[in-house]
């Protein structure tokens, strides 16, 4: 161990390099323009970041698909789908602001890690503008953290915990779905005149952001109507297997198991459930329930029989009356032969707010796009009037109250609309305790 | 010539400096010249020559190192949330607390050899992961990651305004200088400068533990360790000393991710991580200075640029082809591409470990040694890589 031998020219050439290395960035400026990705060719590139695998894999695909007939109504072909019934006339039909529109997709994997390199790749190397997606809290908040350093516009696709318009709020981030504090207080009225108001309830939670707001939110709107929270357990994301976690829901004395999953896993966890034989039990004299407090029609269909009579909430279902739902779902099912999920009709309605939002700011620079967007009312997107709150970016209107089908009259047709919860109902201020601690900060065009 | 140049370490030091230093511009041709990519090539590159020293030259495989790529995280993060946003007590902390762990994990890893070791070390990486995943969600938010937020004390820099990002000596790591190069776009990012500086410091210390006497008693370890033993060498503290280094290696290198992205999530740890360093020092050339850095250019290639094509671009490529066969060969090819890139990934890599068992770097000397032939006339046979 006597042969190391660091000599004089040793050190000096190493010096010489590391010296070199610290001083080379030093050279560096920043580019000249006003933001970041200025678009100066004629197209715009937007990138949408769905899991393409993983446990919100159908979602993703779902939205994906919505994304890319939102390009194509913006670019003027199609039938138009909802760019006819919304209340902005900004949009052309000619791309945003003359400019075609071209695209990037990505795979997030329901992963924090993967989704934020593929967002940068789309930032860093294809020039994206603005970001959208997510399917997964955890990716949402991840992304939209990234599209605030990187100065670009994210909008949120398919994420429901408050945090993300909430602790983790950021300027540059905007989001149309609704989130879990907005499932609870539309939820419990119904669950109140449904199943009485002496109910124990027992939750099973996946263990991330999504999970752990909806469950604070859940537990206070029930436990506001009377009910007693028995225990709250948390289950990996994505764990396949939930029967560990069912066999002692019998033994707890609850009567009412929450469901605090979504995509694959709340479809393997509710038909557990079921399999289980929980729904025929008797408990404290009365039979026991289970609620999902998110739903989705493409749950729904993964989840088959098993969903009949289930509560739960929605941000959109494609059979509303309203002349927008309907537009939007005959131009998706001429496109893709089945009707939108709610995923699909959040991610368009984004994509195209963005776009009209540009439109009507006359630039794609994130500032002023920002400032577009911020208190904005709109109506003709499906989801009746709409304000988008500047205090926290996220969207108020109504929410759904949806119930799996006792009689489905086809595949398509699995969740029947229990009511319609008016937004005086499921708002909260800016600063609601499940919604503080979090700071929008200020708009970053990234240059 | 090149024969004589190969085994320069001057050489080899010059061209490899100068080869990371040039990326962007190297890179950029083949579209993976944009700074997230460039640092995932010097932050993997830095993984894969830690993982070397370990498994190269001593010859224990080990499948747990993603657990100190993670544990490097989680320090660095800290120390952006309670000390500073500079980037320098970051790395430092992360590895030493990524070198303590190493220490405790070798201890006890190192009592065994062969599939027991790896075995032992996988177990342990696991047990970081769900201690990461479920357990420990104070210290690591779990699934969600852990943030920087800019509420956080960070007790240096005092209250800081507006986002914060991590930063070396006032340069922010996102910052980029966007040029045009021989009409390519280049892009020179101070994130991924700063990698590579330490990636060519990383790579120095490991030719020099490679050429040093202690490199000499780690190969020596690979060849025969029962022999040492028995001529009265206690060889354990050689090889713990060789797990430690390379457990801090990696955690420089978890470090370092955070320090370009301020994120650490939990499934940075998981098996698969730690499998697919081995992956690259296997495909690169076990026990060759430079093998592991190419391994892990090549895999991140695959998986950040092979796996973006899909069918689409595929029809592109392809548009001189008459419309019927563009079909066919579409969709032969689309199963290979895009989400297939594993499928690819594993045939070159059989290919690889049948053909060239020394790696990529077998590959180009027997290249060197063909082109040589004719000057050293029957002398110059294929050269076996140094291990």
């Amino acid at each position: 161990m006597s042969g190391n031998r660091f000599t004089r020219r040793g050190l000096l050439k190493t010096g010489a390099t590391l010296g070199v290395g610290l001083a080379a960035p030093s050279f560096f400026v920043r580019g000249a323009h006003a933001y970041v990705n200025e678009p100066t060719g004629s197209t715009v590139t937007l990138g949408f970041n769905v899991p393409q695998t993983g446990p919100y894999a159908d979602e993703g695909a779902d939205q994906l698909r919505a994304y890319q007939l939102a390009v194509k109504h913006l670019n003027g072909e199609g039938d138009g789908g909802m760019l006819n019934t919304f209340s902005s006339k900004a949009l052309q039909g000619n791309g945003i602001l003359g400019k075609k529109v071209a695209y990037v997709t990505g795979d997030t994997q329901t992963k924090s890690d993967a989704a934020r390199a593929s967002a940068k790749a789309m930032i860093e190397k294809d020039r994206a503008v603005m970001i959208t997606g997510g399917s997964s809290s955890g990716v949402a908040v991840a992304v939209q953290g990234l599209c605030q350093e990187a100065g670009v516009i994210f909008m949120a696709g398919l994420t429901h915990s408050n945090d993300t318009t909430g602790k983790d709020r950021k300027k540059n981030g905007f989001r149309h779905f609704f989130n879990a504090y907005m499932s609870g207080a539309a939820l419990a009225p119904v669950l109140k005149d449904a199943y009485g108001s002496d109910r124990r309830a027992y939750h099973l939670t996946a263990d991330y952001t999504w999970g752990w707001t909806q469950e604070e939110s859940i537990a206070a709107s029930t436990e506001a109507i009377g009910w007693e929270t028995v225990q709250k357990v948390r289950t990996p994301l994505g764990a396949g297997d939930f029967s560990q976690y069912i066999t002692p829901v019998l033994n707890s004395g609850a009567d009412v198991l929450i469901l605090n999953h979504y995509g694959k896993d709340m479809v393997n966890s509710l038909t557990q459930a079921v399999q289980f034989g929980l729904r025929d039990k008797q408990v404290n004299g009365k039979t026991f329930e289970i609620v999902v407090p998110l739903y989705s029609e493409l749950m729904a269909q993964g989840a088959g029989e098993n969903v009949k009579g289930i509560y739960g909430s929605a941000n959109w279902d494609w059979k509303l009356p309203d002349e927008a739902t309907q537009a939007f779902t005959k131009s998706f099912g001429q496109e893709y032969g089945s009707p939108p999920s709610q995923a699909a009709q959040t991610g368009y309605v984004q994509a195209i707010l963005y776009a009209d939002a540009v439109e009507r700011a006359g630039t794609f620079n994130p500032c002023e796009v920002i400032a577009a967007l911020e208190d904005y009312e709109f109506d003709g997107l499906g989801n009746g009037p709409t304000l988008y709150r500047g205090a926290d970016h996220q969207c108020f209107k109504k929410v759904l109250v949806v119930k799996g089908a006792d009689n489905p009259t086809n595949q398509y047709d699995l969740l029947e609309v229990v009511s319609e919860v008016p937004v005086e109902d499921v708002t909260y201020a800016s600063d609601h305790p499940m919604f503080a601690g979090g700071e929008l900060g200020s708009c970053n065009p990234g240059a | 010539m090149l024969e004589k140049l190969r085994n320069n370490d001057t050489a080899i030091m010059l061209a490899f400096t100068a080869m990371v230093l040039l990326g962007p511009i190297i890179l950029a041709p083949f579209g993976a010249g944009y700074p997230d990519l460039l640092q995932r090539f010097a932050i993997f590159g830095i993984f894969a020559v830690g993982f070397n020293i370990l498994f190269g030259l001593t010859g224990y495989l080990s499948f747990g190192h993603a657990a100190f790529l993670g544990i490097g995280s989680y320090m660095a993060v800290w120390s952006f949330k309670l000390l500073s946003m500079s980037v320098i007590p970051a790395i430092i902390l992360a590895v030493l607390l990524s070198g303590l762990f190493a220490l405790v994990i070798g201890y006890v890893s190192l009592r065994r050899s062969g599939i027991y070791f790896s075995i032992l070390t996988l177990a342990f990486a696991q047990m970081c992961y769900n201690l990461a995943y479920s357990v420990l969600t104070p210290i690591t938010n779990g699934e969600t990651g852990l943030k920087v937020l800019s509420s956080d004390p960070r007790i240096l820099d005092g209250a800081s305004e507006g986002l914060p990002l991590p930063s070396v000596l006032g340069l922010r790591m996102i910052d980029t200088w966007r040029g045009s190069f021989l009409g390519m776009d280049v892009q020179f990012n101070v994130g991924f400068y700063f990698c590579a500086v330490i990636l060519i410091i990383a790579f120095y210390i490991s030719l020099r533990i490679f050429r040093s006497p202690f490199g000499l008693m780690l190969r020596a370890i690979r060849t025969n360790q029962a022999r040492l033993n028995y001529t009265g060498i206690n060889t354990r503290p050689y090889a713990l000393t060789a797990f430690v280094i390379s457990g801090m290696y990696a955690g420089l290198a978890g470090g370092l991710m955070a320090c370009t992205d301020p994120l650490a999530g939990a499934e940075r740890m998981q098996w698969t991580a730690s499998g697919e360093v081995v992956l690259m020092t296997i495909l690169g050339g076990v026990g060759t200075l430079i093998g592991p850095v190419l391994g892990a250019g090549f895999i991140k290639y695959f998986e950040n640029i092979f796996s973006k094509i899909n069918d689409n671009v595929l029809s592109g490529f392809l548009d001189f082809l008459p419309e019927t066969l563009r079909e066919g060969v579409v969709w032969v090819m689309g199963a290979f591409v895009g989400e297939g890139w594993h499928l690819t990934l594993g045939l070159l890599f059989m290919i690889i470990v049948i053909f060239l068992p020394g790696g990529l770097v077998e590959g180009f000397n027997r290249i060197i040694a063909w082109f040589s032939r004719p000057k050293g006339g029957d002398k110059a046979t294929a050269r076996v890589p140094a291990e």
